[in-house]
């Protein structure tokens, strides 16, 4: 079976995110980019669907150069082939979608693993869109996955619990964190990701139907009172909460 | 295209969600400045108090009816919601930011060829077009963006628009029973957690971090939780040391929250929890540390050990509630 993963390189979710200076977007300096997060729980269902039922998993990033750090990260942990879709502009969930969609048609992959969401944009809809595109099942915000022949049964995070949901394959899953424990790179993983190969393709120019309008600081919070240094000043703060922000 | 707002109303378990009726009102603000009509949807079996829809401002509803439709099936329901937008000529579709809306939305945008935009947390229209806000890097910056296509996909975080004071008009409710609804893919079980709120539908949370000093104290943040009736929250470092279930987890890489009022206790506030709680109306800080990031967005602050405020806190509120 061909096992597809898409990954993202994004910003590390402990850096400081700045407006650059035109407005139109965020200033990269200084800022550490990492595989996205959620990503890294798909690359670890994907290696463990491999190694239980055997295959070939090949991880697809789009993005610029730098992506290739994401893809040699997914190799290094022990995916077997990566390709970079290299793209330099801005494109929007759906235009994404759509070139992810014909590089996984190429591959033939019946199941694609995404992270639930990309921690820059935060639209957490890649994955739906590449499967509806596809012609593909799809579960989003997977927290368990069996694969029972070409039956899919997962458990998805929902409000207050979590629902059991079944399909069949082809199918594209997304992860949600609780879904394994990625593994670490071993030292012999990381070697032979350096001499492996990232093929490089060009894609389709985006064609976006979303436009930027203004990049935006959220509105600075003030800073509020402290109301005491010990139990004592619990009656004040119920008072308060009561009386003016009347919330309790 | 015809001038027709689609709005998906969700049911659990045959329950309106009450995120629909904020959408149902955003939908009716947006079709009076636009002159457009607004289609309610909701999908599902017996659903209870359908008509009251109308008391938000929208006096249709449609009910996609089947017996197979009670629990969620993204293989039916975003073909169910294809064929009505369709049919209809519906050009704007909002849906509540629900976790059963983010994984609709975007099936419905695929199908239409539509721009999606998620978890918007303001919209307007201007010069006849709509203008969204959306958070992004989970909070630290938003962007405001349009939608180009000729169809247009919206999620609307829950908690965030007001849903205004009912008024006492009842909608129409016009049953469409559907046969043999596609579900190849399809919801067969829900695993409720034993009666806890959730933290992305709660108005108020109170949230634990690493001051609470092990798992064994969180009975703490769960008994003044329950007397507020407030969902319990846990910072990434509580949930990652395998204290608290993930699905408590407040920040980015968990939930994204605006409550009414968010009280974090022994929670230094590292940045990724910050930017997702930040927006929440009223913040209460206790931790021992004066110069925790957290005190920088706390309403209310208090210097203390935790373990002495928060008991005091808990008589306090028995005292008020008795």
């Amino acid at each position: 079976m061909k096992i597809a993963v898409c990954v993202s390189h994004v910003p590390d979710t402990a850096a400081k995110i700045n407006i650059s200076g035109d407005g139109k977007g965020i200033d990269p300096s200084g800022v550490t980019y990492v595989v996205n997060p959620y990503d890294e729980f798909a690359i670890e269902e994907a290696l463990k669907t491999k190694e239980k039922f055997g295959g070939e998993t090949i991880a697809i990033s789009l993005g610029p150069e730098a992506n290739k750090e994401t893809l040699r990260k997914a190799l290094a942990m022990g995916i077997d082939n990566a390709v970079l879709l290299k793209d330099e502009s801005y494109r929007d969930s759906l235009s994404v979608a759509k070139a992810l969609a014909s590089e996984i048609k190429l591959h033939n992959a019946e199941l694609v693993f995404f992270g639930k969401q990309s921690v820059d944009y935060d639209n957490s809809v890649v994955g739906q869109l590449t499967a509806e595109l596809l012609g593909y099942n799809c579960i989003s915000v997977a927290v368990d996955f069996k694969l029972d022949g070409s039956k899919v049964i997962c458990e998805r995070e929902i409000e207050g619990g979590k629902e059991v949901i079944k399909t069949s394959l082809p199918a594209v899953i997304t992860a949600q964190k609780g879904l394994n424990e990625p593994r670490y790179a071993s030292l012999k993983g990381i070697m032979t990701a350096k001499k492996k190969v990232i093929e490089e393709k060009t894609v389709d120019a985006a064609n976006n139907y979303i436009e930027i309008v203004s990049f935006k600081r959220p509105a600075p919070k003030q800073a509020g009172k402290i109301i005491g240094t010990d139990a004592s000043a619990v009656p004040e703060l119920v008072r308060l909460l009561r009386e003016e922000a009347k919330v309790i | 295209m015809a001038n027709k707002i689609l709005v998906f109303i969700e049911q659990r378990n045959g329950q309106i969600k009450k995120a629909s009726y904020e959408a149902v009102r955003v939908a009716a603000g947006i079709a009076a400045k636009l002159s457009y009509q607004v289609e309610a949807v909701a999908i599902g079996d017996e659903i209870e108090n359908l008509e009251s829809i109308g008391n938000y401002g929208v006096s249709n509803v449609k009910h996609f009816k089947n017996s197979e439709l009670i629990n969620y099936s993204p293989s039916a329901y975003s073909k169910i919601l294809f064929d009505f937008a369709k049919e209809t000529e519906s050009s704007i579709i909002l849906f509540p930011n629900t976790s059963l809306g983010k994984d609709l939305a975007p099936r419905l945008a695929a199908k239409l060829d539509a721009g999606i935009a998620m978890d918007c947390t303001a919209l307007e229209v201007q010069n006849n077009e709509i203008i969204v806000t959306r958070p992004i890097y989970a909070g630290k910056v938003l962007i405001d963006v349009k939608l180009t296509s000729a169809s247009k996909v919206f999620t609307l975080r829950p908690n965030v628009f007001n849903p205004g004071i009912p008024g006492d008009t009842k909608s129409e409710v016009s049953i469409v029973n559907i046969n043999s609804p596609d579900l190849s893919t399809k919801v067969t079980e829900i695993k409720k957690s034993e009666g806890k709120l959730d933290v992305a539908e709660a108005e108020i949370i109170v949230s634990g971090g690493r001051g609470m000093k092990g798992p064994e104290h969180f009975n703490l943040v769960e008994e003044l939780s329950q007397l507020l009736g407030a969902a319990p929250g846990a910072s990434r470092a509580v949930v990652d040391a395998g204290w608290r279930p993930h699905g408590e987890q407040v920040g980015q890489t968990g939930k994204t929250v605006s409550p009414t009022l968010y009280i974090a206790l022994g929670i230094s506030g590292a940045i990724q929890h910050l930017a997702g709680m930040r927006s929440s109306k009223y913040i209460v800080a206790i931790n021992k540390d004066k110069d925790a990031p957290i005190f920088q967005v706390a309403d209310y602050g208090i210097v203390g050990d935790i373990f002495e405020v928060i008991p005091a806190l808990i008589e306090e509120i028995k005292k008020i509630k008795s």
